[in-house]
């Protein structure tokens, strides 16, 4: 496999990895409001408390990753999300610092104006990344030095919207279990219960998204179509997904994550397999895209960043893993907690 | 494109990076610390000493949780405003800021989960473990920002050849880009920059501790620490200091004449103790050593050294903030060597405490080294207008073509209310936990451990009152 190639996974890869840690911290936020009681409403924050801010990170290296293997790609698609971008930008901080304050004053007033910002965060930032990954995905105009043309209104367009509800219902459904997995007692019971129509409403706006790409961005299943057997993909997408509701009901929650987690990945990749060797596809004109090699730094920076990936991701992965496993099992709160 | 859409990305990424750089310093500062003192409790034993790390590092996680938000701006600017230098110099500079990523950041976050909230979840040596890879995170970020930073000054491992689109900057040897003729110079001044940040920020809340007469105990043990720290940096950032600007004597002709507002082709140049930049007349009005700075840089009072004039008018950075900015820092860096000496030399002779001017004058010494690293960054980039890569790019050619003043001023706006409310934010918090102080039960270990059931009571009572 080309080095080209190689980064396309790996920056795919990350997004991957956001996608799936921090979807389900975002999907935290996403269902934050309709929890009721101060203390469930802790427990919901702090199940998150100790993991949301290493899941960011991967947004941060999934960026740096994507700047230097494929700055072209970075330079376009940055500068053409100018003002979503920005808004996604505060979305992220006032979830951050929402997260940080809202326990910190007894005032009801206090706290739900908090929680207000928390899920309204978290919820902006899913819906703008959703609509930003649509975009990509369904292609957009650029002239011929690679800049997109079109504005905010042109990110607008019902396709890329349809991707956005579709991401945070997705984001709603992965945070719901693992809330589920990190709670007792009540508060579980009561979420336990919403598993169930959040999955039902994932996968009606999963069927809408897939034929709304079957029917106008037909790009995205070519390869599917050329080579048949990529169709794995969306069989196990179906699969992963279809496997939530049946652990759920055998009590098995983690074995649930894991679903959610695998189907998150998989749309992932069902995307970028639609895209390769494409990176920033132009919509109006397909000479004016950006591809794996047009896009791409030089094959010697590409080789150091393999050998830093190599040496990095494993140490990454270790003691994340390690960091995950001690805080394990149900949240509790305490001294520290938020 | 035009003037006011390079202005005001200029202005927006001055604030971005301003208002960011309040925070990593303190992380920087504040993660040394606390290797430092929780190394002492799992030596000693003493209690007072666990107390004082886990107060410490509630503070730290303040700071580092408003760093990656900040952060994260920053990474995304790149890209939204500054297009064409990242389409220029992605190749070179977009690695530093990966390896940044993974061997910074994850290192950073994923152990802080362990420093803040597992103290009772892992044993003390793990958990000191974790103290020094958040450290040792904090600091690798420092280095390879640093790097990618000083490669825009002194670029050195690269070529400039035709890519898929254009000319650009592609790596040839990735260790001489890391050790670029600045990048040592430079990343040293920063780190011992940040050591200061965090040891003032601990000797101001020790001092106010005492001369409220609250947590003294815990007051004296910061303070001490801190105040060794505040001591050994301070005089380490003279060393530092001294090789940075030899460095960009060296590299950088046209920003060293700003600094130093030496405007002769080729004369021996003066030291401006204070003083005022005449522009029209190109000289300095002000307290001034004849030949002092030839010593600084050649031990003799007559060597000539390159002034401004030498360089073309369009290459020349501005003189005035340039000059200021700088002597402004080595002002602040001046006082605070007599201050932490100063302050020493009371403790060593048991006076500290009963000096109340001291510890008031240690109270607002906080705000010193933040000046001070605000004021040399200022006087770093500004100095080194109008390239925005030294020699191989043009500030004005590496804006984003497609992004308008309209948007910038829509995004500069948002950024100045929230940055407002952020700050605000920090400080009300910051002030939160000075006044709740340490906790008194982490400075006598739990005889029994509670039940959960009843550590939950506990805390929910707490959390209501």
């Amino acid at each position: 496999m080309d080095l080209n190639t190689t980064w396309f996974i790996l920056v795919a890869v990350l997004l991957a990895g956001y996608a799936i840690l921090d979807g389900f911290d975002l999907g935290v936020g996403i269902l934050h409001l309709f929890i009721k009681g101060d203390n469930e409403r802790r427990l919901a924050i702090n199940a998150i408390g100790p993991v949301w801010d290493g899941n960011v990170v991967w947004l941060v290296t999934g960026g740096g990753a994507l700047f230097a293997a494929f700055p072209e790609v970075y330079a376009s698609a940055f500068s053409g999300f100018y003002t979503a971008l920005m808004l996604l930008l505060v979305t992220l901080i006032f979830r951050a610092v929402a997260i940080e304050f809202r326990s910190k004053r007894p005032s009801a007033h206090w706290r739900q104006g908090w929680d207000i910002a928390f899920s309204v965060g978290s919820f902006g930032a899913a819906l703008l990344m959703g609509v930003a990954f649509g975009n990509v995905a369904a292609g957009l105009p650029m002239d011929a030095q690679h800049n997109i043309t079109g504005g905010l209104l042109g990110l607008l367009n019902p396709y890329a919207l349809l991707v956005g509800v579709t991401t945070v219902v997705l984001f709603a459904m992965h945070g719901a279990i693992y809330l589920v997995l990190k709670t007792e007692g009540e508060l579980q019971a009561r979420i336990r219960g919403w598993v169930r129509p959040l999955i039902v409403w994932f996968v009606i706006f999963y069927a809408l998204t897939t034929m709304a790409t079957l029917l106008w961005q037909p790009h995205l299943a070519e390869r599917m179509r050329t080579q048949p057997a990529w169709f794995l993909v969306p069989m196990l997408t179906m699969l992963a997904v279809a496997n939530v509701p049946r652990e759920i009901f055998h009590g098995r929650e983690f074995r649930a994550f894991l679903s959610s987690s695998a189907a998150i990945g998989l749309l992932v990749t069902l995307i970028g397999v639609g895209l390769y060797p494409y990176v920033l596809l132009a919509s109006n004109d397909v000479a004016n895209s950006l591809t794996i090699i047009n896009g791409a730094s030089s094959q010697k920076t590409l080789w150091i960043m393999l050998v830093i990936a190599i040496i990095g991701v494993p140490l990454v992965l270790a003691y994340t893993a390690g960091i995950y496993w001690v805080f394990r099992g149900k949240v509790k709160l305490e001294k520290t907690s938020y | 494109m035009d003037d006011t859409a390079v202005m005001l990305a200029r202005v927006q990424f001055a604030l971005t990076i301003g208002f960011h750089y309040i925070y990593p310093p303190l992380s920087i500062g504040l993660g040394i610390f606390l290797v430092a003192v929780e190394g002492i409790y799992l030596k000693t034993k003493n209690p007072l000493w666990k107390q004082v790390a886990r107060f410490w590092t509630k503070v730290f996680a303040l700071t580092f949780a408003i760093g990656v938000a900040t952060g994260l701006v920053m990474e995304f600017e790149f890209g939204t405003n500054w297009a064409a230098y990242s389409r220029y110099v992605g190749d070179v500079f977009g690695s530093a800021l990966a390896a940044e990523g993974i061997f910074a950041f994850f290192l950073e976050s994923g152990f802080l989960a362990l420093l803040v909230f597992g103290w009772d979840k892992v044993g003390p040596k793990l958990h000191y473990f974790s103290t020094i890879m958040v450290c040792l995170g904090a600091h690798f970020s420092a280095v390879w920002i640093v790097v990618a930073n000083s490669w825009m000054h002194t670029p050195a491992g690269h070529h400039i050849v035709q890519g898929p689109n254009g000319m650009r900057a592609e790596i040839t040897d990735f260790w001489a880009l890391v050790f670029n003729p600045s990048s040592m110079d430079r990343l040293s001044h920063v780190l011992v920059g940040a050591w200061m940040a965090g040891a003032f920020l601990v000797l101001s809340i020790s001092a106010w501790y005492l001369l409220k007469h609250k947590h003294e105990a815990f007051a004296r043990a910061s303070l001490k620490v801190g105040l060794i720290f505040a001591v050994i940096a301070s005089l380490l950032q003279l060393v530092t200091g001294h090789a940075s600007a030899n460095g960009v004597a060296k590299h950088q002709p046209a920003k060293f004449a700003a600094m130093e507002g030496h405007y002769p082709v080729s004369a021996p140049a003066d030291l401006t103790i204070v003083g005022w930049v005449d522009e029209q007349h190109q000289t300095v009005q002000g307290l001034t050593i004849p030949g002092g700075t030839s010593v600084l840089l050649h031990q003799d009072f007559t060597t000539p050294v390159t002034g401004l004039n030498a360089i073309p008018m369009d290459e020349r950075p501005p003189v005035q903030i340039t000059f200021q900015a700088y002597h402004a820092m080595i002002g602040i860096g001046m006082s605070l060597i007599g201050l932490s000496l100063l302050a020493l030399f009371l403790w060593w002779r048991g006076r500290l405490e009963s000096s109340r001017w001291m510890l008031w004058l240690l109270v607002f010494a906080v705000l010193g080294p933040q000046f001070a690293n605000q004021l040399g960054w200022m006087a770093a980039e500004i100095g080194r207008q109008p390239w925005i890569v030294q020699g191989l790019m043009k500030t004005r050619d590496a804006v984003s073509p497609n992004v308008n003043s309209g948007q910038i001023l829509f995004s500069l706006g948002l950024f100045t209310v929230v940055y407002t409310g952020l700050f605000a934010v920090f400080i009300y918090l910051l002030n939160d936990k000075i006044h709740h102080g340490p906790d008194p039960e982490d400075a006598h270990g739990p005889l029994v451990k509670l039940p959960q059931k009843i550590t939950d009571a506990l805390s929910g009572h707490r959390a209501e009152g």
